[in-house]
């Protein structure tokens, strides 16, 4: 539909194209403040990477162009797959328990034979975690897991252990305390996720599967979870996306180290200590390298979900 | 398999079933508020109280860790003021623009709308990390940085909650109004702030406090924007807290911080639980 011919013809058209020219003026701020501060800091975040920029004690080196050479010593000295896996292993420590809980309580909550009381409270409780500042959250497991925190006193007052167990200079301790804040975090936003999807399942299946003699257990392997399979993969690689993003709980739990010997060092903890020794070429090679990965989490997010949905209505008008 | 306790299911099955899922209920409820429970009884204990270990009981301490906290080194009120007014800047400053943005792509109809909504849509999920280098150049060569600027502006251009914003608009702003108002003779702009935006105030509502919980708790960008500790916000006094040699401190003090920092969200969050749980589900798109 090109309005220009038309415009000639019908004075109607005429006043319509004249407003539709508001659409592209109430777009300014949005295209405006992007581009300024997303797109050009994107673009020369790139660039960066294709230098060598960095401080050596007070003396700045560079900036010169080597192409890829921060992208070679990245993928070579193997910091990169060390960070990736610091990343990945805490994420799944606290997605395994986030999905399992999030579907058994998701189940419950639109199970209308259940009947369960006070449904509103307990989804106000659990959703609490997600709301609270992860650094303050994470500053205050430090103090209470610390050698002389309350956690150790209690265990020692009830017999579970003789002396403090220092639950910062073990790998699978301080691993496995990140992966659970994540867990308390974000399994009352998933719950709340895949119960709206669960809601929408259509009732009458249940009542024909019920009729048929199938379980509760039953109703949900064969029904609920291949119904809901769209939606749990949107979850899976949203949470994904926002694990590689990991960064406040694990960075004040160790105080920006990583401790115990890099274990718990994330892709976006370092680059922070890049950005903040201002080692400007690495920090832009480590930024490209996530950025192709979100990118390519969110395309396929794109395209089972945004793309179908949202676009899909609009072309359908 | 077709008789696998079928009939235990119907009968005693039912009720079983809903004593477990109470249990498992509260058994998590307590794993996430217990944390919080031993946040706040500790921060109304003096740091010889809680040396000498755990106990449930509040005790009477809380006014004098208070009274150490804001007269101590940290600037815990100027914290508290600058966090208040970046979260609060950007809460109005992303609502209103997102709302406008997602008004330009429902009531027009232009060349590049399709585009402009696939865009925005594909953008959605592209985390700031990845683009703080550029950024942090980029305001020290607007002489920006050390202000609140980089920090509230950049919220007008807000994907997920445009994508919202369109969302709700799509079930309650009927463009046959935006008509009505164009043939009395009202601006399109007016049309927008006093017709399209009032209508929008449930959603507004609820972006508004995701957004001001996202900045309120944000620490990444602000620890690489603020340098002057006048212009510091709460999560970045609080890395500071930990990274300060923690036995030296009065540990009253430590816990009366980290509760003063979360204690408004919590609050706020109790008032309106109700418009934020229904929110999420709502929205669909949070990271």
């Amino acid at each position: 539909m090109k309005p220009k011919g038309n415009v000639v013809k019908y004075g109607k058209r005429n006043s319509i194209v004249k407003y539709n020219k508001w659409g592209y003026i109430f777009l300014i701020p949005f295209v405006v403040v992007y581009v300024v501060f997303q797109l050009i800091p994107l673009a020369s975040t790139i660039y960066n990477s294709f230098y060598e920029n960095f401080m050596s004690g007070l003396k700045q080196i560079g900036p010169t162009f080597i192409g890829g050479q921060n992208y070679a010593t990245l993928f070579e000295k193997g910091d990169l797959w060390t960070y990736l896996s610091n990343t990945l292993i805490m994420w799944i420590i606290g997605f395994v328990p986030q999905i399992f809980f999030s579907l058994l309580l998701g189940a419950w909550f639109s199970d209308t034979r259940l009947r369960l009381k006070a449904a509103g409270f307990f989804k106000t409780v659990i959703y609490l975690p997600n709301l609270i500042m992860a650094s303050a959250f994470s500053m205050l497991f430090f103090t209470l897991f610390a050698d002389t925190g309350p956690i150790n006193s209690i265990l020692i007052n009830m017999g579970v252990i003789k002396e403090a167990y220092s639950f910062m200079s073990h790998v699978g301790s301080v691993r496995s305390l990140v992966g659970f804040m994540n867990f308390v975090m974000w399994f009352g936003n998933t719950t709340i996720l895949l119960m709206a999807g669960m809601l929408g399942i259509d009732p009458g299946l249940f009542e024909a599967a019920e009729i048929d003699g199938a379980t509760s257990t039953q109703r949900f392997f064969m029904i609920t979870l291949p119904i809901l399979k769209p939606i749990l993969l949107y979850v899976m690689v949203t949470s994904l996306i926002g694990g590689l993003q990991m960064f406040d709980v694990p960075q004040i739990l160790t105080n920006g180290t990583g401790d115990p010997m890099r274990s718990s060092m994330t892709l976006i903890m370092a680059l922070n200590k890049h950005l903040f020794s201002k080692n400007y070429g690495m920090a832009g090679a480590l930024s490209v390298i996530i950025f192709i990965i979100t990118a390519a989490l969110s395309l396929l997010v794109f395209n089972f979900s945004g793309n179908k949905e949202a676009v899909g209505k609009k072309g359908g008008k | 398999m077709p008789n696998y306790d079928s009939g235990l299911d119907q009968g005693l099955g039912i009720k079983n079933r809903r004593i477990i899922a109470y249990v498992v209920l509260i058994l998590l409820s307590f794993l996430c508020l217990c944390w919080f429970y031993v946040l706040f009884i500790n921060a109304t204990r003096s740091n010889g109280e809680l040396t000498k270990g755990f106990s449930p009981i509040p005790s009477t301490h809380l006014f004098e860790n208070w009274n150490n906290l804001i007269h101590g080194t940290q600037p815990v009120l100027s914290g508290m003021i600058n966090s208040v007014i970046v979260a609060g800047l950007s809460a109005f400053l992303s609502t209103y623009f997102s709302t406008m943005t997602a008004y330009a792509i429902h009531a027009y109809d232009f060349k590049l709308k399709r585009f402009m909504f696939t865009f925005i849509l594909m953008i959605m999920m592209i985390p700031t990390q990845v683009t703080a280098l550029g950024f942090v150049q980029l305001i020290d060569k607007m002489k920006i940085n050390d202000t609140f600027i980089p920090l509230v502006v950049p919220t007008i251009a807000a994907p997920v909650t445009f994508f919202y914003m369109k969302q709700y608009m799509d079930s309650t702003l009927s463009l046959s109004l935006i008509e009505a108002a164009r043939i009395d003779g009202a601006g399109e702009l007016r049309i927008f702030n006093t017709i399209a935006f009032p209508l929008m105030k449930p959603a507004i509502a609820v972006q508004a406090i995701f957004t001001f919980v996202t900045s309120w708790n944000n620490y990444f960008v602000p620890a690489l924007v603020l340098q002057t500790d006048k212009k510091k916000t709460l999560p970045i006094l609080i890395a500071q807290l930990r990274s300060a040699d923690f036995l030296k401190f009065d540990m009253g003090q430590v816990y009366c911080m980290i509760a003063f920092s979360i204690l408004p969200v919590i609050v706020v969050y109790l008032l309106l639980s109700r418009y934020i749980v229904g929110g999420v589900a709502l929205g669909g798109v949070k990271e």
